[in-house]
């Protein structure tokens, strides 16, 4: 059998291609971030209701992303939600530890995240910390029925 | 009346050994040992059917991801939800149109190619002579090209993907105006490599491998005069095309069916 180079190379070329393309899907099409876990800090904070918060969801600051939720769970001492949340390390000891974390909706139907907004405690929040101040997701539903039975009144 | 039902009971026994042979035919033909020789003749059905593809792989991803763009746009605007157009390309590409599409222009592009040149090659009695001088067809022939398509599909399927999105950020960023930011951090917060990228794979992985076992199986069990190569290359197209269908919606139901 006689070897072909160009032809090898067009093979080489075409399977680089097929793993590039997967790197590219996973880094930039799902947003997988491999080997920088030291660059963050974690936080956590109880949410009475969480909507349709979901893993891998953006934490802003004032619009700006500056980290995102990595877990979900019940909280099963206060059958809450607990949300814990990476954020950028440079701000890291420089959050107030009155900081409040409301979930909020991307225009009407786009998708929720959470939002950090700084308080003015000199204390600051550190690694491992829980922001206490949470403000549940809107849930339109309870509104129309708050809205429904202050009409009814 | 009595020939009518022979003649259904003949059909059946048909199909059935003809699906009895397609299954000894993949497993004598899959494992067989690596050899050097072996690796060079993948190689050699690597170029043809893949490399010789990725033309019409990228432009029609091109061209789909920036028709999903910009339907997608002309219905999320009128929601006031244009930010989640990066979401729906990349998850309707990831998902479903990527592994199906590239599938169906695989079995088009490739898949009646390997029936054609099989199908010819047992008409003039090549495979015949083989076996004569003590080579083993399935080996030589079947083998490199069963793998190759196993393969190739896959990387085409990655290329499809990659493309499409870039022509539906073409589209929906550089035309429409939706928020480059937004575009990619949309799709960055849905798309889950694992459940959506990888389960993509999987289903390309099963299209590869029933697409060229059809095309393959097609063209060495056909009727071996030039009229059997026509109706086999196209049997190999209509067959690929609906077993690509139906695994597909099997595929979809196991993986995203779980509402449970």
């Amino acid at each position: 059998m006689k070897r072909n180079s160009v032809l090898e190379l067009g093979v080489g070329l075409f399977m680089l291609a097929g793993i590039l393309g997967l790197v590219f899907l996973g880094l930039r099409v799902s947003g997988l971030g491999v080997g920088v876990p030291q660059n963050t800090f974690t936080l956590t904070a109880n949410f009475a209701n969480i909507g349709g918060l979901r893993p891998q969801a953006k934490v802003t600051m004032s619009g700006v992303r500056i980290g995102k939720v990595t877990d979900i769970e019940l909280d099963p001492k206060w059958f809450d939600a607990k949300v814990t949340m990476q954020i950028d390390s440079q701000f890291d000891g420089k959050l107030s530890d009155d900081t409040t974390a409301a979930i909020l909706t991307a225009g009407l139907l786009g998708e929720q995240y959470v939002g950090l907004t700084v308080g003015g405690s000199p204390k600051m929040l550190h690694d491992g910390d829980v922001i206490h101040d949470t403000q549940q997701a809107l849930v339109l539903e309870q509104l129309i029925q708050q809205f429904v039975s202050n009409m009814a009144k | 009346m009595i020939d009518r039902i022979a003649a259904l009971g003949r059909g059946t026994l048909d199909v059935l050994m003809a699906i009895g042979r397609a299954g000894l035919f993949l497993v004598q033909s899959v494992f067989c040992l690596p050899s050097r020789e072996g690796f060079y003749l993948w190689v050699r059905q690597m170029h043809f059917v893949g490399v010789m593809s990725v033309a019409i792989v990228l432009v029609s991803g091109l061209f789909i991801g920036m028709v999903l763009a910009l339907q997608g746009y002309t219905i999320l605007v009128g929601f006031g939800a244009d930010e989640a157009l990066g979401q729906m390309v990349a998850l309707s590409l990831v998902r479903e149109l990527a592994p199906v599409v590239a599938a169906l222009l695989f079995a088009g592009r490739a898949g009646s190619a390997l029936t054609a040149e099989i199908g010819l090659m047992k008409a003039t009695e090549q495979l015949t002579s083989m076996e004569m001088i003590g080579v083993d067809p399935l080996r030589r022939i079947v083998a490199p090209r069963l793998w190759a398509g196993f393969v190739s599909l896959p990387i085409l399927t990655v290329i499809f993907a990659v493309v499409g999105i870039w022509g539906g950020h073409l589209v929906g960023v550089d035309w429409l105006g939706v928020y480059n930011g937004s575009y990619w951090s949309n799709m960055q917060d849905s798309v889950d490599f694992v459940g959506d990228v990888l389960n993509g794979m999987v289903k390309s992985l099963v299209f590869g491998l029933v697409v060229t076992w059809i095309a393959v199986f097609q063209g060495y069990d056909l009727v071996p005069t030039s009229e059997g190569i026509s109706r086999a290359t196209t049997r190999t197209v209509v067959y690929a095309s609906l077993a690509v269908l139906g695994l597909d919606f099997v595929l979809t139901a196991l993986m995203f069916g779980d509402f449970g």
